[in-house]
């Protein structure tokens, strides 16, 4: 619990996306997380592994303010993205969450068309452009056009898993957002659709920033540049994830790698 | 560079500039839409407040109405031409003619058609059939009943206006209700009870009346008594069936003509002078005590064995 | 002999109860069936000979109803309409105000308000069709006599008004059990778009509940059609083809009611309508509780 920020790369001339400074989650009386600093780097993706409970969807949550909608959790510290604190009293939640986008654990279309799917962001968040062209970008950056081009007014709930998946994210990504956090997006799915989810996360590195929270350390150690390990709420490591699985500082880290508990 | 397994057909977004959607122009326009949700928020409120109100209202005026012709005497009255001394007594004991007749037809044969359909019943087409036809009995305006009534019991099987006939249809009027409410309760019993009964070599009956009713009985009863208390505000049935409105004198055998609250309370409205519709506030002011009462003891039985579990 | 220890004799016995107590389950079972066909044909049946004397087309389409009142008319229209007046004007009052509620109660209450809400609404439910007759006679009805003077002492206005509150909890009810049965992640999804939480009602839970939604609502347009008493009492008993709700009007359960109160010879022509027009009303309320059971199904399966 120190107050020296975590930074894996730090003097790689790397931007900051996203900054926390000693942030604790409580739900009631219970600490989720407690004094986490750290710093996500632009144009990379960061993982965060750790075994149940350890907090590390929480953590995650905070980015964009999905914590809100609980309504016994209270949060403390900051959250620093392009200099201002995301938990100060005058932001709307509203605003962040269109600059930070989630997508979920289960695929969560909405009832509706394929189309109309990726367009809702557009349309709530007054898009004044084009969103037929918008829709067709988002698809074909979440490498789902070619499949789904010819049936864009179907209902999404008729995609497979791994569709359904990718068609969330192209929801997520059609407004634009700066940092893409993604909770467990593969753990849902079958091998198969879970490794075309990998390479898209290799492809939007390019263009996103993007967190993505794992149980499956192989799928962390395959997709991530920096990997942080969160141990009962606290950040016990946090490196270029080569190192981290070659070679871990801490014991702890060290152990769950192994695999002899979690 | 790639840190993932190499690609093997030619990806042919590596060459590409980038696909990812840029440079959109948008109006997110936040303040403005937070307004107009905290309007609706308030419209919904106001929604939710009407129905209170009007609730509110209606138990206020009715009362204010009522209140000053409630004495003993209006209890134990008969209804005269003369609105200072009529009364609703052979209303109430109509009334309660009407509940325990209807309990004791009802209720056997509800919980038997639901013990029928939960434990004993193929799942085959005829079954789906009894079952959607319980659930459409149930949404059959009560004035069909009544006709029903009227035909089968009151001239068919000769009971004439009697308060057996009015039972009966009233019975009719309440299984639906029972009927879904029992099953509600039976399913709710875990299967692990019936199959620890089976598996000690118990009968289906014997597993249904020592284990599994017993389990389900303060559902059913809680269903059964809020079934009965919708069958005490009936009117229209007994009404097509011939109660009268002005009865006179204690009905004493189920062949008996009967009056009941409700249909007390609608004759006095109807009644032109104004004294009466006092007489009718007065005998509403009963009518919901004893629903009131019928209900607080459903809930409390309710809470009682929800919390044994 | 068997190696149980029990005696055949007994094993025999018990079986052969099993046999009497399912055939007597069955029995409560099939007395549902029996009501149904008893109402089947008690209707049918005198409905064939009321035909007999009036011709359907003229039942059907005849826009004048005087059964006692010589010269005799057999027009149902006028009592359609008096049924149609009430449900849609009910239907005004608690499609809205339900939804409204509904959603109020599903996405912005606090539990422990839903808690304490839920049951008074229920309360609303509960209480007998005399007494909201009475609230519309003796309460609305002056009411709307001081606003609108030409309203008569009987109006189709009050019996809306009181039939409206009484279905009210029914749409709200069921409206909310639609929204609440949608799985939150659908909600986190719309949020995590940056919607505000009424985009998130209005667009995303409200139209992923719409079939339950719907359902409710016919629901409650099916027992407003069904209600006697309380516009009996409040909308008089002048069967009248009109679109002014400020008029007596009959409906076509207040007509049997008025039969059965007076003193109608059984048997007679007269007496007979009954029957016409409960099946009539039969009918309607048939199709439009299966309609609502097969649209239920359409929503169960969107979830599982």
């Amino acid at each position: 619990m120190s107050s020296v920020i975590a930074n894996p790369a730090v003097g790689e001339g790397v931007e900051t996306a996203l900054e926390t400074r000693e942030l604790s989650v409580h739900y009631g009386d219970k600490a989720a997380i407690k004094g986490i600093s750290l710093s996500i780097p632009r144009h990379r993706v960061v993982a965060f592994i750790g075994p149940s409970g350890c907090g590390k969807s929480t953590l995650l949550r905070c980015f964009n303010r999905m914590n809100d909608l609980v309504p016994s959790a209270r949060v403390s510290g900051e959250v620093l993205f392009r200099g201002q604190n995301l938990y100060a009293s005058d932001v709307d939640p509203v605003e962040v969450r269109r600059r930070i986008g989630m997508v979920f654990q289960k695929p969560n279309p909405f009832p509706k068309s394929i189309y109309d799917n990726v367009a809702f962001g557009l349309r709530i968040n007054g898009f004044k452009d084009d969103i037929g062209e918008r829709v067709e970008q988002s698809l074909r950056a979440a490498a789902l056009w070619d499949e789904v081009k010819d049936r864009l007014d179907d209902n999404a709930l008729g995609l497979s898993g791994g569709q359904q998946q990718r068609l969330c994210i192209a929801r997520a990504l059609a407004v634009e957002p700066d940092i893409l956090l993604m909770d467990e997006p593969a753990s849902a799915l079958d091998p198969i659709a879970s490794g075309r989810i990998e390479d898209l996360i290799g492809d939007l590195k390019r263009d996103y920033t993007i967190v993505i929270v794992t149980h499956n350390m192989q799928q962390a150690a395959r997709v991530s540049d920096f990997t942080a390990f969160l141990y009962i709420g606290e950040l016990i490591e946090y490196a270029e994830t080569e190192r981290l699985f070659t070679n871990p500082a801490h014991e702890r880290t060290e152990a769950y790698i192994t695999g002899r508990f979690g | 560079m790639s840190r993932h397994h190499a690609a093997v057909r030619p990806d042919p977004r590596m060459n590409d500039t980038s696909l990812a959607p840029r440079g959109g122009r948008f109006e997110p326009r936040i303040a403005q839409r937070q307004r107009t949700g905290r309007l609706f928020r308030g419209l919904c409120l106001a929604a939710v407040a009407f129905g209170v109100v009007s609730l509110v209202v209606l138990l206020i005026d009715v009362t204010r109405d009522g209140l000053g012709v409630l004495s003993l005497d209006f209890l134990t009255r008969y209804p005269s031409r003369l609105p200072a001394r009529a009364g609703i007594r052979s209303a109430i004991l109509g009334s309660l003619w009407m509940v325990l007749l209807v309990t004791v037809l009802a209720f056997p044969l509800g919980v038997g058609a639901a013990v029928y359909l939960e434990e004993y019943a193929p799942k085959n087409w005829f079954t789906r059939m009894l079952q959607t036809n319980i659930a459409n009995l149930a949404g059959v305006p009560s004035i069909v009943y009544g006709i029903l009534g009227l035909a089968v019991f009151v001239r068919f099987l000769g009971f004439g206006r009697s308060v057996l006939a009015g039972a009966a249809t009233l019975a009719l009027l309440t299984l639906p209700v029972v009927i879904i409410a029992a099953q509600e309760a039976i399913r709710a019993v875990p299967s692990s009870l019936r199959e620890a009964s089976y598996g000690l070599g118990a009968s289906r009956w014997q597993t249904i009346r020592h284990h599994v009713l017993p389990v389900a009985m303060p559902g059913i009863l809680t269903g059964t008594i809020l079934a009965l208390s919708r069958a005490i505000g009936e009117t229209a049935p007994l009404i097509m069936i011939g109660a009268l409105t002005f009865i006179a004198f204690d009905p004493v055998t189920p062949m008996d003509s009967f009056t009941v609250l409700p249909i007390q309370i609608f004759n006095w409205t109807q009644d032109a002078r104004a004294p009466f519709h006092d007489l009718a506030a007065g005998g509403i002011v009963v009518l919901l005590v004893v629903l009131l009462l019928m209900n607080a003891s459903a809930i409390l039985l309710r809470n009682k064995y929800q919390r044994k579990l | 002999m068997n190696d149980t220890g029990f005696s055949l004799g007994a094993r025999r016995r018990l079986v052969v109860q099993e046999r009497i107590i399912g055939a007597l389950l069955f029995g409560c079972g099939v007395v549902s069936v029996l009501t149904t066909i008893g109402i089947v044909v008690v209707l049918v049946s005198q409905s064939v000979g009321f035909f007999a004397e009036v011709s359907p087309l003229e039942f059907l389409t005849g826009t004048r109803w005087s059964p006692q009142l010589v010269p005799q008319s057999f027009g149902i229209l006028p009592l359609l309409n008096g049924t149609l007046i009430i449900a849609i004007g009910s239907s005004l009052i608690a499609i809205p105000i339900g939804l409204a509620s509904a959603i109020y109660l599903s996405e912005y209450s606090k539990p422990r308000t839903r808690r304490i809400i839920k049951p008074i609404l229920e309360v609303l439910a509960g209480i007998p069709t005399v007494v909201y007759g009475y609230f519309g006679i003796m309460f609305v009805t002056p009411i709307l006599r001081t606003i609108f003077p030409q309203t008569g002492i009987f109006n189709a206005a009050s019996a809306a008004i009181v039939v409206g509150i009484m279905i009210l909890p029914m749409v709200s009810s069921l409206s909310e059990d639609a929204l609440a049965a949608v799985p939150r992640s659908l909600r986190e999804a719309a949020y995590g778009l940056g919607a505000t939480k009424f985009e998130v009602s209005t667009r995303v839970v409200t139209p992923a509940a719409l079939s339950g939604i719907v359902a409710s609502f016919i629901l409650a347009v099916s027992r407003a059609i069904g209600e006697t008493m309380a516009v009996a009492l409040a909308a008089g008993a002048t069967p009248r083809l009109t679109l002014n709700p400020l008029e007596s009007v009959q409906t076509m359960t207040a007509y049997i009611v008025q039969v059965s109160l007076g003193d109608t010879p059984y048997g007679s022509l007269e007496y007979r309508t009954i029957f016409a027009v409960g099946l009539v009303l039969f009918l309607i309320t048939l199709a439009m509780n299966l309609l609502s059971q097969r649209i239920t199904r359409r929503f169960r399966e969107v979830y599982e």
